[in-house]
C-alpha cells in the first residue's frame, strides 16, 4: 500500500469534443500525505479542476482516462465502478466549489440540505441528523444554528453560503477535502475568514486539503506542497519555500515576478508573462510554455522536457534546468 | 494634492438611492452611494476599493449618468454635468465622447454577433468620428494596435478570443472616441494572473500616450495600489478614507482600511506566516437599512456609543489624507 493518501501517477486524461481531442491532463503525478495541504495553481484551463475531479470519478463522458493510475486512501480509483465511487464521495472525500449558490439547492432550507448529506452517508436518525447539523453549523462558525437551519440559501451572504457548503462537505469527516477556488467569488475580508476557518478545521479534524486557486497569495500561507500546472502538466512541484524562494521553471518564475508588491514605495513597472495562454486544442509540440518563454531553445520546440528532480519533493519539467543539472552532475 | 478649484473631476456629496419597494412614507431605498466627495486631476488615476456592494460601480455609473443621480454635484473640466440641488442636468451626448467606461466582464460586455471591427467601429459611427469608410477603418486598426491586437483581429468574433483579448477589445472600443476620462470598472478582475500584469502595463502606457484620467475600480488592493496615484476606500455607500496610495497602504487612518489591508493574502510564505491578521467579523450590513452613525460600527473593534449616534465627519486629517472616523487617535 502507498504511504500516501493521494497518489496520482502519470495520469493522462482527454476530453473528446466535436472540435477534437483536448489533452486536459498530460502525464500528471501528484501525491499527498494524510493531513497535508496541497495547493494547485495555474491559469484557466491548465487542468487544476480536472485533476481533482478525476480523483472523485467526476470526469466521465466526454472525458476519458487514457493512462496512469490514481490511488486514494487505499483504493485504486481508476479501477472502481460508479457505484463504488459514490460510496467514497461525500464520505472519505468531499468537495466545495467556487460558487456556493450553484451548488446549494435554492428551494430547500439549509437544514434540509445539511441533514440530507448526513442521512445519505450515515445511519443516523432524523433527530440525530438535526443535532449533528447544528453541531456542524457551529463548527463552521455560524451563530444561531436553529434559526439558520430554517433559512433558504438566498437569505445568506456569499461567505455564509460557503460556510454552509463546508459544513455539508464535513458532514462525514472526510479524509480529504477538495476546495476548488472556494474564495474566488468572495471579498478579501470574507476570504480571510474562510481560509482561517479551513485551517482551523484541518487542525481539529486532521483532514488533508487540496486547494485549487489562481491566487499565489492563498497558497503561500496555507500549503505544505504546491503544484504549478500549465497546459495539462505539473511543470513544477515543491514545498511553498521551493516554489516561492527557489522557483526553477520559467513559468513559475514569471508568475512570481508578475505579482504587484503592495509594499513597493517607488512605482516599478510590472514584469508580465508575455503572450497568450495555450490553445488546448492545438498545443505546441514540445514544451507547452515555449511560445511565451524567453529562454526557449531549439530542443524546447521539438521535445517535451523530462522531469528533473531537484530535491526530496521539488521537481520541474524544463530543458534549461535539465541541462543545468546535467552540467552540475558532470562537474562533480 | 489636487486643488479643488481647478480639478479636472470634481465630485461633491454624490448620492444614489435606488427605490426598493414600499409606498408613501414607507418607501424604502437602497443607499448605494451616500455623500461621496472626491477630485481627480488631469492625467491622474484614482483607485476605488471596498467590498462588493459598497457602491463602487454605482459611483462610476452615476458620474457617467448611466444612472440618474439622486443627489450631489459633478463638475467635469469646469462644466457642471449635474447639480441635483439646483436641478441642473446637461445633455450628455457631447460628453459621452469625452467619458468612457470599461466593464468587468469581458464576456457579457461584447455583442457576440458583431465582429471586433464593428464593435470598435460602432462608437466611431455614433459620434461621427470618421469622415469616410477608409478613415473609420484606420481608426479601428489604430485602436486595436494600441491595445496589442492587430488588423487580422478586426474580422473575428468575440468568442474566438481569450478573456484577456476580449477585455482588450472592450478597451479599444472605449478608446475609439478619444476620451479623456475612463471609468475602469474591475477591468482585470476576471483575468488570469499572468494576463493581469500585461493589462496593468497597458493601462499605464495608454494613459501616458493619450493623456487619460482614470477612475480605477477594483477589489484587488495590490493591483490598485500599483496603478493609482491616490486611493479611495468605500464602505456601505460612503467614502471612509482617501489618500496617496503608498501613504494609504503604509499608514491607514481608518479601521476599515486597516482590516482590508491585513486581509490581503501575501504571496510570500515567510511574511504570510508571520503577519498578524485583524480578522473582520461578520458581513457588510444591508444598504437598505444601514447602521446609524458610523456605518462600519457593527464590525469595528473601536466602536463605542458615539459611533452609534454621530456620523463621523469626512475631514482632511493630514494634508491630502482624508478619513471619516471618530477615533483615529486610537489606531496604532
Ligand atoms: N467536460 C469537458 N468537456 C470538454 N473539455 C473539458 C471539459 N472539462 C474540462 N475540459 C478542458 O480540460 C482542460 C482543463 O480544464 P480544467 O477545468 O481542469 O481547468 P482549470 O485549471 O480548473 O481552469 P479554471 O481556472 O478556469 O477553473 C481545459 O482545456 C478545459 O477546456
Ligand atoms: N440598478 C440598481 N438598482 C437597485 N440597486 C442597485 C442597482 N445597482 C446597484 N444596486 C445596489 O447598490 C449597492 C451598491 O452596488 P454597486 O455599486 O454595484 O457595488 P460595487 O460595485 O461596490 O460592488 C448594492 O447594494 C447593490 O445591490
Ligand atoms: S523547456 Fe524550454 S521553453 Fe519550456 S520553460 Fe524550459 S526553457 Fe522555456
Ligand atoms: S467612527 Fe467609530 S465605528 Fe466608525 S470606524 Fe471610527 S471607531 Fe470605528
Ligand atoms: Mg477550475
Ligand atoms: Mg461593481
Amino acid at each position: 500500500m502507498s504511504e500516501y493518501l493521494v497518489d496520482i501517477k502519470n495520469e493522462r486524461l482527454s476530453f473528446f469534443t466535436p472540435a477534437g481531442e483536448v489533452k486536459a491532463l498530460n502525464d500528471v503525478s501528484i501525491h499527498l500525505k494524510e493531513g497535508e495541504v496541497l495547493g494547485i495553481v495555474g491559469e484557466s484551463g491548465s487542468g487544476k479542476s480536472v485533476t481533482a475531479y478525476s480523483l472523485m470519478g467526476l470526469t466521465a463522458y466526454p472525458g476519458k482516462l487514457i493512462g496512469g493510475s490514481l490511488y486514494f486512501n487505499g483504493h485504486q480509483v481508476d479501477q472502481m465502478t460508479d457505484k463504488e465511487m459514490r460510496k467514497i464521495r461525500g464520505n472519505e472525500i468531499s468537495i466545495i466549489f467556487q460558487d456556493p449558490m450553484t451548488s446549494l439547492n435554492p428551494v430547500y432550507t439549509i437544514g434540509n440540505q445539511i441533514m440530507e448529506a448526513i442521512l445519505l452517508h450515515t445511519d443516523k436518525s432524523k433527530e440525530q441528523a438535526r443535532e449533528r447539523a447544528k453541531e456542524l453549523l457551529e463548527l463552521v462558525g455560524i451563530n444561531e444554528p436553529d434559526k439558520r437551519l430554517k433559512q433558504y440559501p438566498h437569505e445568506l451572504s456569499g461567505g455564509m453560503r460557503q460556510r454552509v457548503m463546508i459544513a455539508i462537505a464535513l458532514a462525514c469527516e472526510p479524509k480529504l477535502l477538495i476546495a476548488d477556488e472556494p474564495t474566488t467569488a468572495l471579498d478579501v475580508t470574507i476570504q480571510a475568514q474562510i481560509l482561517e476557518l479551513m485551517m482551523d478545521l484541518k487542525k481539529k479534524l486532521g483532514m488533508a486539503i487540496i486547494m485549487i486557486t489562481h491566487d499565489l497569495g492563498v497558497v503561500a500561507s496555507m500549503c505544505d506542497r504546491i503544484a504549478v500546472m500549465y497546459a495539462g502538466k505539473v511543470i513544477e512541484y515543491g514545498t511553498a519555500d521551493d516554489i516561492f524562494y527557489n522557483p526553477k521553471h520559467q513559468y513559475t518564475k514569471g508568475l512570481i515576478r508578475s505579482i504587484p508588491r503592495i509594499d513597493a514605495k517607488e512605482h516599478e513597472r510590472l514584469i508580465p508573462i508575455e503572450g497568450t495562454p495555450v490553445d488546448m486544442l492545438n498545443p505546441p509540440k514540445g514544451c507547452p510554455f515555449a511560445p511565451r518563454c524567453e529562454e526557449c531553445m531549439k530542443i524546447c520546440l521539438r521535445e517535451m522536457p523530462p522531469v528533473t528532480d531537484l530535491g526530496d519533493v521539488h521537481y520541474t519539467q524544463c530543458w534549461l534546468i535539465q541541462k543545468e543539472e546535467m552540467e552540475k552532475g558532470a562537474a562533480k | 494634492m489636487s486643488d479643488k478649484q481647478n480639478s479636472f473631476i470634481q465630485v461633491e456629496h454624490l448620492q444614489q438611492y435606488f427605490p426598493a419597494g414600499g409606498f408613501g412614507r414607507n418607501k424604502k431605498y437602497i443607499q448605494a452611494v451616500d455623500d461621496v466627495s472626491f477630485t481627480i486631476s488631469k492625467g491622474e488615476t484614482l483607485g476605488l476599493v471596498g467590498e462588493s456592494g459598497c457602491g463602487k460601480t454605482t459611483t462610476g455609473r452615476t458620474l457617467l449618468r448611466l444612472y440618474e443621480p439622486t443627489g450631489g454635484r459633478f463638475v467635469y473640466d469646469g462644466n457642471v454635468i449635474f447639480d441635483v440641488d439646483k436641478k441642473q442636468f446637461v445633455d450628455m451626448l457631447p460628453y459621452r465622447k469625452r467619458m468612457q467606461i470599461v466593464f468587468q466582464d469581458p464576456y457579457a460586455s461584447l455583442d457576440p454577433r458583431m465582429t471586433v471591427g464593428d464593435i470598435v467601429g460602432e462608437a466611431i459611427d455614433v459620434h461621427k468620428m470618421a469622415a469616410n469608410k477608409q478613415e473609420r477603418y484606420e481608426i479601428i486598426i489604430e485602436m486595436l494596435r494600441r491595445v496589442g491586437l492587430n488588423s487580422e483581429h478586426a474580422n473575428r468574433y468575440p468568442h474566438e478570443f481569450s478573456g484577456g483579448q476580449r477585455q482588450r477589445v472592450g478597451i479599444a472600443r472605449a478608446l475609439a472616441v478619444r476620451p479623456e476620462f475612463i471609468v475602469c470598472d474591475e477591468p482585470i478582475s476576471a483575468l488570469d494572473v499572468s494576463i493581469q500584469a500585461q493589462m496593468i502595463n497597458m493601462f499605464e502606457d495608454l494613459q501616458e500616450e493619450m493623456g487619460l484620467t482614470y477612475l480605477f475600480i477594483a477589489h484587488d488592493l495590490s493591483a490598485v495600489k500599483h496603478i493609482s496615484n491616490r486611493i479611495g476606500v468605500m464602505y456601505l455607500g460612503r467614502m471612509v478614507e482617501l489618500a496617496d496610495s503608498y501613504e494609504l497602504i503604509t499608514r491607514p487612518l481608518h479601521p476599515y482600511t486597516k482590516s482590508l489591508i491585513s486581509a490581503i493574502p501575501i504571496a510570500d510564505p515567510k511574511i504570510a506566516k508571520e503577519s498578524k491578521r485583524i480578522a473582520l467579523q461578520g458581513d457588510v450590513p444591508s444598504p437598505l437599512n444601514p447602521p446609524s452613525g458610523c456605518r462600519f460600527r457593527t464590525r469595528c473593534p473601536y466602536a463605542d456609543e458615539k459611533c452609534a449616534q454621530e456620523t463621523p465627519k469626512w475631514r482632511e486629517v493630514e494634508r491630502g489624507h482624508f478619513s471619516a472616523c471618530h477615533h483615529i487617535d486610537k489606531l496604532d
